[in-house]
């Protein structure tokens, strides 16, 4: 027996190394678990939003989503509280300098991944703003955005197009 | 009563040559100061309080002869008497005087930078504009001493869609001992941006002082652009105006009502009331051409004239509006936990109102009868039938209460421009003035009166323009609404005073 053993202890093992995984069997799992998971989570994206210097009027749309008409809710989408809770941040403003920090610590706060939607002519490069010593000019200037959604205000289709973009 | 009229006491300055409609006078620091002592015995009203390089301007007004005027001072020695001294509503303006223009108030009681974090490249950047030297120490809040209490931080970026500031609560258990605001993260520097702009591109910046009153802001810088180079507007135009101020006004109401039940936990009003409001920006939509109405008020006129489809789109309109309200009403009436929430919260003291001249509904709910359209009857409100709710109770139902009795004015005033709108054009070319001119205008938005001062070049672009939100003196009776109510009512005090962040900040 002690022979046995020690053979079976200097010899190579019999298993034979695991094989690559089926190429066809992970797409067709991964398949099932994104299902899964679309079902259960649903297309959901939480969005914080960020005024950094808007003149309000872009707000005033993005509140219009939430109504009868526009009802974003059923896309998936909802706005939370804080930025720990978000996927998506959706600043508007042309960044004034005295919002800069707090649009910087807002977005260290989201966790990853997430998405920056730019929202307003203002978001994009500081619309009638541009050039005042108060502004920065654009959240692209201050974070990176992956989304611009243009308009002075954009309407709400506007923004609900944007938005279904990202899903 | 104050011994002398406001006009006497002006008189004995120098008087400005073109500036209309009302009468600008240059100031000794003797008149200055009999004009302060008047503010503080309450024999007139602060309109706005501001500066320019070497020179600091106090509009005022009288109510009992309708008398209104600006007074500057000249501050050879960059410094000027401090209003706020013995006026307390004027002590943010100083502040702000002393951030952008460098004029420092004498013996002001609070001489902390207002609107500069300390964050922009120029220091004063509407007087002596110079690159800080120093950096700005970290800004000081109000001392708070006492056993038992704690204090909440709340902002700039705050937990719902709306504009940023800080909050700084003092808190003793649930009750809120004091709140101390600190506002300025929005402002953009407009008024620099304003200086040597065309008329075309004033109006715009203007129109985006605060949004949700863009149709006001921009009728307040036409009619002053207007009144600057004598130009007469045609009738038609005045009244389209008016038609788009009283949508604007609808618009924010009905939003506005649903929002503060909202935020009193009951989500059935705001669901009804954000359709009406929907509804009412999409008839905007159709007969004007923008949501928002942005850059339809233009200086000469309007940009678009309302076609005979457009008209009937309003007319419907109101009817739907006068079809749905009254079910929402009756249902803000009936519902217990509702009034509970909102009957006897946020009250603000009616001296402190008139102290303040806080116009709008925060006014108008704490007894105070200011309302621009009537008291300047400016055209075309000066022929239409109207009345001005009026209440006592100063408290968030008193304000609820008062919109909706303004929404039931204006679909009576809507209805009667869709009636009698005269027909012509809508817009005529602003005369070139030639030399340089000034004016002051003053009129109603949903929120409460804007003042609005510009001097014009003589080329016709802009030499100076001031714009004074209504929030500059509702701001400070928000912190003196929120004491002694629970730290949770604050949303429902903020909401029902909504002031601008924007229009404050500028
Ligand atoms: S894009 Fe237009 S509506 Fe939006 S914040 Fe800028 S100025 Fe206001």
């Amino acid at each position: 027996m002690h022979k046995l053993l020690l053979q079976n202890l200097w010899r190579s093992p019999m298993t034979i190394p695991a094989p690559a995984p089926s190429e066809q069997a992970l797409a067709e799992l991964g398949a099932q678990v994104d299902q899964a998971a679309r079902r259960r989570l649903g297309r959901s994206l939480a969005i914080r939003q960020v005024d950094a210097g808007s003149c309000n009027g872009c707000e005033l749309e993005i509140h219009a989503l939430h109504n009868a008409f526009y009802d974003l809710e059923r896309f998936g989408f909802h706005f939370v509280a804080s930025p720990r809770h978000a996927d998506v941040l959706l600043v508007t403003g042309p960044v004034t300098a005295n919002m800069r920090e707090a649009l910087e610590r807002t977005y260290a706060a989201t966790p990853d991944p997430k998405w920056v939607v730019a929202v307003g002519d203002c978001g994009r490069d500081g619309g009638v703003f541009a050039g005042s010593y108060a502004c920065v000019g654009g959240v692209a200037e201050v974070i990176p955005v992956d989304l611009h959604i243009p308009g002075c205000p954009p309407s709400p289709t506007q923004l609900l197009e944007g938005l279904l973009a990202l899903l | 009563m104050h011994a002398q009229s406001l006009q006497a006491i002006l008189d004995a300055g120098q008087p400005v040559a073109a500036h209309r409609p009302w009468p600008r006078f240059v100031v000794t620091p003797d008149i200055w100061n009999t004009l302060i002592e008047g503010l503080a015995d309450s024999a007139w009203t602060l309109l706005g309080l501001w500066g320019e390089l070497g020179l600091v301007h106090l509009a005022v007004h009288e109510e009992g002869s309708g008398m209104l005027g600006v007074a500057s001072l000249p501050c050879p020695a960059g410094c000027f008497p401090s209003v706020g001294r013995r006026h307390p509503p004027a002590q943010r303006l100083e502040r702000t005087i002393a951030d952008l223009v460098g004029l420092q108030p004498v013996d002001a009681p609070d001489i902390r930078p207002w609107l500069d974090h300390g964050r922009w490249p120029v220091r004063y950047p509407l007087g002596a504009a110079t690159a800080p030297t120093t950096t700005m120490p970290p800004y000081r809040f109000l001392a708070v001493e006492g056993e038992s209490l704690h204090q909440i931080p709340v902002g700039p970026v705050h937990a719902g869609i709306i504009e940023p500031g800080h909050f700084r609560f003092t808190a003793n258990g649930e009750a809120v001992a004091r709140l101390e605001q600190r506002l300025g993260y929005v402002h953009k520097g407009i008024e620099s941006l304003l200086n040597g702009a065309t008329l075309e591109r004033a109006a715009r910046l203007v129109g985006r002082v605060s949004g949700d009153s863009t149709v006001a802001y921009a009728l307040a810088f036409a009619r002053a652009a207007e009144a600057a180079t004598e130009t007469e507007v045609p009738a038609r135009a005045h009244w389209l105006r008016a038609l788009m101020a009283e949508l604007e006004r609808l618009a924010n109401h009905c939003g506005d009502i649903g929002a503060i039940c909202n935020d009193a936990a009951f989500a059935l009003m705001l669901a009804h009331c954000a359709v009406l409001r929907e509804q009412i920006l999409r008839a905007s939509a159709a007969g004007f051409g923008h949501r928002l109405l942005m850059d339809r008020v233009v200086p000469g006129g309007v940009a678009a004239d309302l076609s005979v489809e457009g008209v009937s789109v309003l007319q419907s309109l109101v009817a739907e509006i006068r079809r749905q309200f009254p079910a929402l009403v009756t249902l803000y009436d009936n519902t217990a936990s509702l009034q509970d929430r909102t009957a006897k919260t946020g009250f603000v003291k009616p001296t402190l109102i008139r102290q303040f001249g806080c116009g709008g509904y925060v006014g108008r709910a704490g007894g105070r009868a200011f309302d621009a359209r009537r008291t300047l009857g400016y055209p075309p409100y000066d022929v239409l039938k109207f009345e001005i709710p009026l209440r006592t109770d100063s408290d968030v139902n008193g304000r609820v209460w008062l919109r909706i009795c303004e929404v039931e004015q204006s679909l009576s005033l809507i209805e009667q421009i869709l009636q009698k709108l005269p027909s012509g054009p809508v817009r005529v070319a602003l005369k070139t003035p030639g030399q340089p001119c000034e004016s002051l205008a003053l009129v109603e938005g949903f929120r409460g009166d804007i003042l609005l001062w510009l001097r014009l070049n003589g080329d016709g672009t802009v030499a100076r323009c001031h714009p004074r939100d209504p929030s500059w003196f509702q701001w400070p009776l928000l912190e003196a609404a929120i004491e002694g109510n629970i730290v949770a009512d604050f949303p429902l005090c903020n909401k029902s005073f909504n002031g601008s962040y924007s229009g404050h900040d500028l």
